[in-house]
């Protein structure tokens, strides 16, 4: 394989008590890269990772870390190598925050592990790093999940890893601390060149911040590769084995199924103001048509997703004479519209005749009135 | 604005104070249990049914033709040292266990281990004495020690089915009840000048302690405090899970086999000299943690013993003293031990873990 890997799976066989789960698996990670395991829930990213870290016996094959063979490193050589946050829950009796981060230094202390002064500054440092000074002396086991996710954290980096493994780190998160999390990630990858091999459940945060991502489903590595070959709207479904709603590569977002059936009013949208509508309407189940979009469009791709119906023109063209007519004539065939765009431009002209057919007919109607007649 | 800047220099300044008292903890701690082991061992010398005032016991100590030589060195003095080194290793092997097992009421007499080692030790001693062999404290240790080692490797197997802490101590008390009631039946059987023997040790107590036991004791004590102290730092970073601990560098199996030898050999040395002493194991290292408010080993290690030592020297005082006919050891412990670990589970209880 490629000798500038900083950890490699070869011909890497895992399971549990001995029994296979996925054959022959073949990763690498350099440093300075984030490398992303995603998949659906019980594919082996789990596994896969426990078994990088020794957690899990290999069945066949060897994890090469900086060019040794893992099974042929001292544990202590590795902690001062690999550093985890794993899933499992940690027992901090009476411990504080900064205690906890401090266990990172135990390969570096010695016979009685008692920190030196260094120890000590490498320990703030890495609180500082993950933004835990407000709450680095309050009892470990009291405080929240997000919380104790930054001291796992800070406890990895207070170990001076070179690559730090981690599994699922953000579950149980909210948004902001999502997002905290990750930045930190990003950033010890980009100013200390440290390798990472993270699993993650948010599609939309491993597009964003993977460097390749690997998929793992129905007990094999099915396609490795860079984000941008990864994340397309067919294989992400594919993948996931999603048979309802779609996914959105782009956005990195999810969509519900669009409301089959006869529309019951037609949306004037474009710009990104239809959105909200579109989801108003797929909520409340009422099948819509939308129009008249560019496919570049902000509105597009969820128009796409959720309207029964789509008038639509390519990426960057003028509406043309015909579609502007075809989608007046389904909306007097509706007899409802909706519009959503506060100002029309002037290279929207065909929109703003559209309204106006609409008010002219008597059509226009509130979004309100649409969800709430449908209620009744 | 103003405000809030005092308001935070009045925080800061509270949380210096509280800190640096947390700070004096660890020799306030210290010089308490220090203090408590030189007074009670005074006490312990005086007090009993015969009093001495404390010339007396100064004569008794340092004059070999005192009349007070044979009640203080040879009566008092070395039950004192046994009920210091035995009681230490109990507390010791307690917070082994504790460790071990990641549950903060186990301990040799609730997992069942001591009433193992009482057991076959038993067994040994019928067997001494219906051939008429006099009884052999090397012997003796290594019975016991076999004893402790077959009931811990039944709850090694069943803690790896059940993972309920409560659920864990419940089988070892079991187990502990099963072994009582062997020996009972094996005691029947044995000729009737053995029992009498037999008896008081059975109940548990320091009196039966001789000075060439006292030797034994400090050679296998003393050296497995010394390792147990050096692997502090393995220890704290098992507290935190398997998983971390083995990505921390340790040797995990090799890791586990140190702590359950250790903490068997502690127990087993009380038993063989002692008989079984009832809940010291889990009520010392817990009181340890509410006095050190920490659990790390290197704090922990020493003051469990230092914690042991003291409690087994008061529980002894109370045992020689309260009464005219002497309490078992194990009695007094109970009195003692038990409410602490029954209020350990409630506080486990009330913070919901498990």
């Amino acid at each position: 394989m490629n000798g500038t890997y900083y950890v490699s799976a070869e011909h890497m066989t895992v399971g549990y008590d001995g029994k296979p789960l996925i054959e022959n698996i073949e990763i690498g990670v350099r440093r300075g890269e984030i490398l992303t395991l995603i998949g659906p829930n019980g594919s082996g990213k789990s596994t896969i990772l426990k078994s990088i870290i020794k957690e899990l016996k290999l069945i066949a094959g060897t994890v090469v870390l900086d060019g040794h063979d893992m099974a042929a490193l001292k544990e202590r050589d590795i902690a001062k190598k690999l550093a985890i946050v794993m899933t499992e829950r940690i027992r901090g009796e009476l411990m504080s925050c900064w205690d906890v981060a401090a266990t990172g230094r135990y390969p570096y202390t010695g016979r009685l592990g008692i920190l030196t002064k260094e120890d000590r500054a490498i320990v703030d440092a890495a609180i500082r790093t993950v933004h835990a000074e407000d709450f680095k002396g309050r009892p470990f086991n009291r405080i929240s999940d997000g919380q104790r996710q930054r001291i796992l954290l800070a406890r990895a980096i207070a170990q001076q890893p070179e690559v730090i493994v981690l599994d699922e780190p953000t579950s149980f998160l909210d948004v902001k601390h999502k997002l905290e999390l990750l930045d930190v990630l990003k950033t010890m990858v980009r100013e200390q060149n440290v390798a990472v091999i993270v699993s993650l459940h948010e599609l939309d945060l491993a597009e964003k911040i993977s460097d390749r991502v690997v998929c793992v489903a129905n007990n094999r590595i099915d396609r490795c590769g860079t984000p941008e070959k990864i994340f397309r709207d067919d294989y992400i479904s594919a993948l996931y084995g999603m048979e309802t709603g779609s996914f959105n590569a782009l956005f990195g977002s999810v969509e519900l199924p669009a409301v089959s059936g006869e529309p019951k009013v037609f949306v004037i949208g474009g710009g990104g103001s239809g959105v909200p509508a579109y989801r108003a309407l797929q909520r409340a189940g009422v099948p819509f048509a939308a129009g008249i979009l560019p496919e570049s469009d902000l509105d597009f791709p969820v128009a796409k997703a959720l309207a029964a119906e789509l008038v639509s023109v390519p990426a960057f063209s003028a509406i043309n004479e015909a579609t502007e007519r075809a989608a007046a004539a389904r909306m007097l065939s509706i007899g409802r519209a909706v519009s959503t765009v506060p100002a029309f431009g002037e290279t929207n002209a065909a929109n703003r005749r559209l309204y106006d057919a609409a008010r002219a007919a008597g059509l226009l109607v509130d979004l309100d009135a649409v969800l709430k007649g449908v209620e009744a | 604005m103003r405000q809030n800047g005092r308001f935070a220099q009045f925080k800061d300044g509270l949380l210096r104070v509280s800190r640096s008292f947390d700070r004096a903890r660890l020799p306030i701690g210290f010089a308490i249990l220090g203090a408590a082991l030189v007074g009670l061992f005074f006490w312990n010398i005086a007090a009993g049914s015969v009093s001495l005032s404390f010339a007396e016991v100064a004569d008794g100590l340092f004059h070999a033709d005192s009349p007070f030589r044979t009640i203080v060195i040879d009566a008092r003095l070395v039950r004192i040292l046994s009920a210091i080194l035995l009681g230490g290793a109990l507390a010791l092997s307690g917070f082994l266990l504790q460790t071990f097992f990641a549950n903060p009421i186990a301990g040799p007499f609730v997992l069942g281990i001591a009433s193992g080692a009482k057991l076959v030790m038993t067994l040994a001693l019928i067997g001494f004495l219906s051939f008429g062999i006099n009884r052999n404290s090397n012997v003796l240790i290594l019975a016991s020690f076999l004893g402790a080692m077959l009931s811990m490797g039944f709850v090694l197997a069943i803690s790896h089915k059940v993972k309920r802490m409560s659920m864990l101590v419940i089988c070892g008390v079991m187990i502990g009840y099963i072994c009582s009631a062997i020996t009972e039946l094996v005691v029947q059987f044995a000729e009737e000048s053995n029992i009498i023997k037999l008896h008081d040790w059975a109940m548990g107590s320091f009196a039966n302690v001789q000075w060439h036991n006292v030797i034994v004791i400090t050679a296998v004590v003393l050296p497995a405090f010394a390792v147990t102290f050096l692997m502090s730092k393995p220890i704290g970073a098992y507290q935190l899970g398997e998983v971390y601990a083995k990505n921390m560098g340790v040797n995990i199996p090799l890791f586990r086999a140190a702590l359950i030898l250790l903490s068997g050999v502690l127990s087993a040395c009380v038993t063989a000299f002692a008989g079984p002493v009832s809940f010291v194991g889990v009520a010392v290292p817990h009181l340890m943690r509410r006095l050190f408010k920490t659990a790390k080993p290197i704090v922990m290690i020493p003051a469990c013993f230092l914690g042991g030592a003291v409690f087994c020297l008061f529980c002894d005082l109370i045992a020689r003293t309260l009464v005219s006919e002497q309490l078992s050891i194990s009695s007094v412990t109970a009195v003692l031990g038990a409410p602490i670990v029954i209020l350990v589970m409630l506080r486990r209880q009330k913070e919901g873990e498990r």
